[in-house]
């Protein structure tokens, strides 16, 4: 005990740094470097792809990481003008807003309602409509096909506007759930106290509290949408009704002959926005997913 | 005196009816439309399963149990059954020991640690259709990235190269690295979630206990191993729940990579229900295929939930 004391006492920081993993020094920036690579990898591939050559990208020597030859735009111009890529750009932009509207008019009043005005049950049925968000488009594609054809919304961006608040609704209801529990009961007490009716309060007081968590499923309604590829693929087949997700896997391959360049470009630039704006709020996203085990 | 509070109570019964109608409400929209949207597909699901029923056709007979039994006895589903289980099975253990590894080294700060968080969260933040195409790509038959690679370190297409006299593998046409190229490409996907889920367990495990265990002298590996892996089962097993859930109705990787190719070798239960319902055009066949996932699904996420809510508790 007497020989510990002074050794816990006297660890300096950065020798405390080394002490808390397995891996010091280079070992631990190799690794991380590892899965950095294996992560990013292919992303990378698709950057450089996207400038290259098609006599240095069809040629097996050349080196697939760096240029052989001088950068080209011509993948670019390629994709911008002679197919319909703004287009399904355009498309998901469009999907993804009429969802976040339906999905904040139906998510955030159904989170309230669990979250502070019902009791016992509003905790049972919150973890019932998470589950419906657990439910695989694969179990429900087949007959949602019929049902999209039955409203007459078949290869139209309608179908896809109807469809994806069916996983849209349940995660942001749970996400807003744990927002409106995180606002003390006081405030709306106050706004009653002061003439306000519980839906007055509840306007008035507490959604301007919500604002980080509406913000929050904002982001996950519609990076949610634009992500999505089972529906869009079963209930789209029109070239010009397509999201940018299914437009770029399916119309730049036909058969056997791949447009390889502005493929993997449009893949990319498709890419980073949405990703970038996933990353600011996964931890929102994983807040909601391990609050599952309860508080 | 004696009427002021049974005054107050009544004013109370009266707003607390009007909060329960308020409440059903505001849950009324939302309840209805996940009812409409996913209880009636879902209802119409089992009941396609029992019936032959095609996309062009409107005669819809009942068939009873055969989809069912047919589907048993068959070659392609067999196969698409065990490799569902083997790429869930593959791919959760890969995520769940390379996740803790990852989430431990990213408990560390070091320089440039955002710029290594945006990348390696990229597989799970980008839409995994255009994520998956970089992959393709990466496996093409005669310009694979990895190919190149291992040619000019010596491993392949040469004399003596360990991985064979040709120029390239051929990822999606041998039916081996088929399979292993879509549990590579499932545990680059999940990897970000799980280790993100990790992590968060691991910044809840209070510092004092890893301090207590550190004056005890427990080693680094015992300190994992006894003291901080089972304070965070209770969030493992969320990034488990998570990892099954996300692999084993996927069938975007097989629809992208292989279609279900070579020689059916890397079919799922979800990529064939999509081949024989919609581009087979049988959709009482490909609904049954479906939901034969329903079972494991609902059973697995039964069980995981039970052991994460009792876990917590105690």
């Amino acid at each position: 005990m007497v020989s510990s004391a002074p050794a816990t006492g006297t660890t300096a920081p950065g020798r405390e740094r080394v002490r808390r993993g397995f891996l010091g020094g280079t070992a631990f920036y190799l690794t991380v470097a590892l899965f950095t690579v294996f992560a990013a990898l292919p992303f990378y591939v698709m950057l450089i792809t996207s400038f290259k050559r098609n006599s240095d990208l069809f040629n097996p020597e050349a080196n697939p990481f760096w240029f052989a030859q001088p950068p080209t735009f011509d993948h670019i111009t390629l994709l911008f003008t002679d197919t319909l890529f703004v287009r399904w750009l355009l498309n998901s932009f469009m999907v993804g807003g009429l969802v976040v509207i339906i999905t904040l008019l139906l998510a955030v009043p159904a989170a309230y309602s669990l979250g502070r005005l019902a009791g016992s049950w509003g905790e049972v049925l919150g973890i019932g409509i998470f589950l419906t968000y657990l439910v695989p488009p694969t179990l429900l594609f087949l007959p949602f096909a019929k049902v999209i054809a039955a409203l007459d919304l078949q290869n139209s961006i309608w179908a896809l506007v109807v469809a994806y608040p069916t996983f849209t609704v349940p995660f942001c209801t749970w996400l807003m759930m744990g927002f409106f529990k995180g606002i003390p009961r006081d405030i709306e007490e106050q706004a009653m106290v002061d003439g306000y009716s519980r839906f007055g309060a509840f306007t008035r007081a507490v959604l301007p509290l919500a604002v980080p968590g509406i913000l929050t499923i904002v982001v996950f309604a519609f990076t949610l949408s634009t992500s999505e590829f089972v529906y869009a693929l079963t209930f789209v087949q029109d070239s010009a009704q397509k999201t940018v997700s299914i437009g770029v896997a399916t119309e730049l391959v036909r058969g056997d002959v791949f447009k390889w360049g502005p493929l993997l470009a449009g893949a990319l630039i498709a890419s980073i926005p949405v990703a970038v704006l996933y990353t600011f709020f996964i931890d929102h996203f994983v807040a909601g997913l391990t609050a599952v085990a309860g508080e | 005196m004696s009427l002021a509070p049974a005054k107050a109570t009544a004013a109370e019964r009266a707003s607390a009816r009007r909060d329960a109608l308020l409440a059903v409400g505001m849950i009324a929209p939302a309840v209805l439309f996940i009812v409409l949207l996913v209880g009636v597909p879902f209802g119409l699901a089992i009941y396609y399963s029992l019936h032959d029923v095609t996309t062009g056709g409107t005669a819809v007979k009942w068939v009873g149990l055969s989809h069912f039994v047919e589907l048993v006895g068959d070659r392609n589903f067999q196969q698409a059954l065990g490799n569902t289980i083997l790429f869930t099975v593959g791919t959760l253990v890969t995520v769940l020991v390379l996740g803790t590894i990852l989430a431990e080294l990213l408990m560390r700060d070091f320089r440039g640690k955002w710029v290594v968080r945006f990348l390696i969260l990229l597989p799970w933040t980008a839409p995994v259709a255009l994520g998956l195409i970089g992959w393709l790509w990466m496996y093409d038959s005669v310009f694979s990235p990895i190919d190149w690679f291992l040619r000019q370190v010596g491993l392949l297409g040469s004399r003596d190269a360990a991985l064979g006299v040709l120029p390239n593998l051929y990822w999606l046409g041998d039916k081996v690295l088929a399979k292993v190229s879509i549990i590579v490409v499932n545990v680059w996907r999940i990897l970000p979630l799980a280790t993100v889920i990790v992590l968060a367990g691991l910044n809840s495990v209070p510092r004092d206990v890893i301090e207590q265990a550190r004056v005890d002298r427990a080693g680094y590996f015992r300190r994992l191993f006894q003291v901080i892996l089972p304070m965070i089962s209770p969030i493992l097993m969320i990034a488990v729940l998570f990892t099954f859930i996300f692999t084993v109705a996927d069938m975007i990787p097989i629809f992208i990579l292989t279609r279900g190719g070579p020689a059916n070798s890397t079919n799922t239960l979800a990529s064939l229900a999509f081949f024989t319902g919609i581009l087979g055009g049988n959709l009482g066949r490909g609904a049954a295929i479906a939901l034969f996932l329903l079972p494991v699904l609902g059973g697995v996420s039964a069980v995981l939930l039970r052991l994460i809510r009792r876990s917590e508790v105690t």
